[in-house]
C-alpha cells in the first residue's frame, strides 16, 4: 500500500520534473531545427553541439533584472505568468503516458502512468486550457501599456475563438470512443486491422486530426497564428513588459501548452503508448517518440509557413475551421450510427 | 468521512469569502478575478456533490467564458472607479440611506431562505443511494426526456448572440 | 461527511450575498456578477437535490440554468456597453431619467 502511494507521489514529482526539462529541451530543438531549415548551423558553442544552450539561457533570464512598470498593477502583474505557467502544468495531470506497469517488477499491482485518471479527463484538458486565456488577458491588462493590451486582448480573442473547433475535434473522437477518459480512449487503439494498419483513430478521422492539430497550434500561439506576439508587429505582444523570471514563465508555459497539445493530440489520434514489438509496460517508449513526432511538426511549421494577418486568422478560426469542425462531427455521428463502430 | 467534511468546510469557505468580497470590491476586475476564484471553490462542492461532469462544465463555461467575456468588457469600457466624491471617499458598503435598508433585507432573505430549506426534517446521515455520475446517463436523459428545452436551449443561445452583436454595435456614422 | 442541510445552507448564504450585492453595488458590472452569484447559488440547491434524490435531473438543470445565465451576461453586458457609451458612466443612479 504504501509502496504504491510513494509510487504515485513519485510519478506526480517526475511528471513535473518532466516537463520542465521538456521546455528546455524545447528550446534547444527549436533553435537547431530552424538552424537547419535556414542552412544554418545554430547553437553549436555552448557544450557538444550546443546541447547546453538552454542552461545557458535559462542562466541569462536568471540573472537579468526584473522589472515592473511604474504604472502597472502590482497584483495582477505577479499573478498572471503564474496562472500562465500552472494551467500549462495542470493540463498534464490527467494525460496518461504509458500503459500499466509494475516499474520492473519493484511494486506489487501495476500502476497506469498517469497523474489523476478522472473518467471526465478530456474535458479537464479543455477546462485547464479555457483557463489559460486569463494568464494572457491579465498579463496584457496590468502591463498598462498600449501594445501589451492589444497583443492580450487579441490573443484572447483568438484562443477562445479556436477553442470551438478544438471541442468539436475532442467531440468527434468522443463518439468514436464512447468514453471521456483518456486511459480508456487509449486502450480503444490498441491492435490493428489486418495485421497492418493500426487502429488509430487517425484513420477513421484524418479531418478531425487536422482540425485538432490546427486549433492546437492557434490555441498555443504558435506560428502561423501568432500574430499577437510577433515582432514585427506589436513588438512582443501580452508579454512585452515582462523581463526576467517572469518572461521565462510566460516562455515555459507556452512550451509545455505544446507538449500538452501534442502529448493529447497522440493520445486521441496516434494510439498512445501503443505499437509493435513493445509490451504495453515500456509503451512509454512508443509514447515518447509520437510526441517528439508532433513537437517536430510544430516547428516546422512555424519556421516554414507565413504569418497570418489577424484579421485572416480570426476569418479562418470562425469561417472555415468551425464549420469543418462541426460537419465533421455530424459525418462522424452519421458513421458511427450507420457502422455501429 | 472527515476529509469529505473538512473539503466541503474549505470550499464553502472559499466560496463565501470570495462572493463577499466581490461585492466590497471598488475595482471590477478584482471583482471578476474573485468570482473566478468563488466558481472554482463550487466546482469542488459539485465534484464532492459527485457530479464531476457539472463541475467541469462550470469551469468551461462560467469560469472559461462568462468570466472572460465580463473581463473583457470591464477592461474596454476602463471605468474602474464609481463616479461622485462621495463616494470615492466612502466605501461603498458604508454609505447610509436606503442601502443599509438593503443590507438588512439581503440578511432577512437568508434566514427566511435557511428556515425554508431546511424545515423538511433534519436530515442525519450522509446522502442516501447512488448518484448518477456518467455522463452517458446524462446524455441520454439530455436528448431524450429534455430534448425540447435543449432545442428550445440553443435558440436562445442563437438569439441572444445576435442581440448582443447588435445591441453593441455602434451606429455607422456616428464616433 | 457534510449532509443535504449543510448545502443547502451554504446556497442561501450564496444567494443572500448576491442579494446584498444588487441592493448595494452602485456599478452596473458589480449588479450583474452579483446575479452570477446567485444563480450559481441556486446551482449548487439543484446540484445538492439531484445528489439527495438520486436522479440525473438536478444535473441537467444545472446545465440549463448555465446557459441561460450565459445568454444574459452576454445580453446584459451589450446592454451596458450601449448604455456607457450614451452616458460615460456606470453608475444605474445616472440612468434615472426616462429619456435617452
Amino acid at each position: 500500500m504504501t509502496a504504491l502511494l510513494i509510487a504515485q507521489i513519485v510519478l506526480t514529482l517526475f511528471v513535473f520534473f518532466m516537463l520542465l526539462n521538456s521546455a528546455a529541451v524545447m528550446v534547444y530543438v527549436e533553435r537547431k531545427v530552424a538552424a537547419q531549415l535556414q542552412q544554418r548551423i545554430g547553437p553549436s558553442l555552448v557544450g557538444w553541439k550546443g546541447v547546453l544552450q538552454p542552461l545557458a539561457d535559462i542562466i541569462k533570464l536568471m540573472f537579468k533584472e526584473n522589472l515592473r512598470p511604474a504604472a502597472a498593477d502590482p497584483l495582477l502583474f505577479a499573478l498572471a505568468p503564474i496562472i500562465a505557467a500552472t494551467c500549462a502544468f495542470a493540463a498534464f495531470a490527467v494525460v496518461p503516458f504509458g500503459g500499466e506497469t509494475t516499474l520492473f517488477g519493484w511494486l506489487p499491482e501495476g500502476i497506469r502512468l498517469q497523474v489523476a485518471d478522472v473518467n471526465v479527463a478530456i474535458l479537464v484538458v479543455f477546462a485547464v486550457a479555457s483557463m489559460g486565456v486569463y494568464g494572457i488577458v491579465l498579463a496584457g491588462w496590468s502591463s498598462n501599456s498600449k501594445y501589451s493590451l492589444l497583443g492580450g486582448l487579441r490573443s484572447s480573442a483568438q484562443m477562445i475563438s479556436y477553442e470551438l473547433s478544438y471541442g468539436l475535434a475532442l467531440a468527434s473522437v468522443l463518439l468514436l470512443a464512447n468514453s471521456l477518459s483518456l486511459t480508456d480512449i487509449v486502450n480503444r487503439q490498441g491492435g490493428s486491422w489486418w495485421h497492418v494498419l493500426p487502429r488509430w483513430y487517425v484513420f477513421l478521422q484524418p479531418v478531425g486530426f487536422l482540425v485538432y492539430m490546427t486549433a492546437g497550434i492557434a490555441e498555443t500561439n504558435r506560428a502561423p497564428f501568432d500574430f499577437p506576439e510577433a515582432e514585427q508587429e506589436l513588438v512582443a505582444g501580452y508579454h512585452t513588459e515582462y523581463s526576467s523570471m517572469t518572461f521565462a514563465m510566460f516562455f515555459m508555459a507556452e512550451y509545455i501548452n505544446m507538449v500538452t497539445v501534442s502529448a493529447v493530440a497522440t493520445d486521441l489520434f496516434l494510439g498512445g503508448w501503443h505499437g509493435p514489438f513493445l509490451p504495453a509496460s515500456l509503451g512509454w517508449i512508443w509514447f515518447l517518440i509520437k510526441v517528439s513526432a508532433i513537437l517536430f511538426f510544430y516547428v516546422w511549421m512555424r519556421w516554414t509557413l507565413p504569418r497570418y494577418r489577424y484579421d485572416q486568422l480570426m476569418a479562418f478560426g470562425w469561417k472555415v475551421l468551425l464549420p469543418v469542425a462541426v460537419i465533421n462531427l455530424l459525418v462522424t455521428a452519421a458513421g458511427v450510427l450507420y457502422f455501429g463502430i | 468521512m472527515g476529509s469529505e467534511s473538512a473539503l466541503f468546510h474549505l470550499f464553502g469557505a472559499i466560496a463565501i469569502i470570495a462572493s463577499l468580497l466581490v461585492i466590497a470590491q471598488k475595482n471590477p476586475i478584482y471583482s471578476v478575478l474573485l468570482l473566478i476564484a468563488s466558481f472554482g471553490a463550487l466546482s469542488g462542492l459539485y465534484v464532492l456533490l459527485d457530479a464531476p461532469f457539472v463541475a467541469v462544465i462550470q469551469i468551461i463555461v462560467y469560469a472559461g467564458a462568462i468570466m472572460v467575456l465580463f473581463l473583457f468588457v470591464v477592461m474596454l469600457l476602463n471605468a474602474p472607479h464609481e463616479d461622485t466624491e462621495h463616494d470615492l471617499e466612502v466605501h461603498p458598503l458604508l454609505r447610509g440611506g436606503p442601502l443599509r435598508a438593503g443590507a438588512l433585507l439581503a440578511a432577512a432573505l437568508f434566514v427566511e431562505l435557511t428556515w425554508a430549506l431546511t424545515k423538511g426534517g433534519g436530515e442525519s446521515g450522509g446522502f442516501p443511494g447512488a448518484a448518477v455520475t456518467s455522463v452517458a446517463a446524462i446524455g441520454r436523459s439530455l436528448f431524450t426526456d429534455y430534448a425540447f428545452a435543449f432545442e428550445v436551449t440553443s435558440i436562445l443561445i442563437l438569439v441572444a448572440m445576435v442581440g448582443a452583436v447588435v445591441l453593441a454595435r455602434r451606429e455607422p456614422g456616428t464616433k | 461527511m457534510p449532509v443535504l442541510n449543510q448545502y443547502l445552507i451554504l446556497s442561501a448564504i450564496l444567494f443572500s450575498i448576491g442579494t446584498a450585492g444588487v441592493f448595494l453595488r452602485r456599478n452596473l458590472i458589480t449588479i450583474l456578477l452579483s446575479i452570477e452569484i446567485m444563480l450559481n447559488a441556486v446551482n449548487l440547491t439543484f446540484v445538492a437535490f439531484g445528489r439527495a434524490l438520486g436522479s440525473a435531473d438536478g444535473q441537467i438543470i444545472v446545465f440549463f440554468v448555465m446557459t441561460v445565465a450565459a445568454a444574459e451576461a452576454a445580453v446584459g453586458l451589450a446592454i451596458v456597453i450601449g448604455l456607457f457609451r450614451h452616458r460615460e458612466s456606470l453608475n444605474p443612479d445616472s440612468f434615472t431619467a426616462l429619456k435617452w
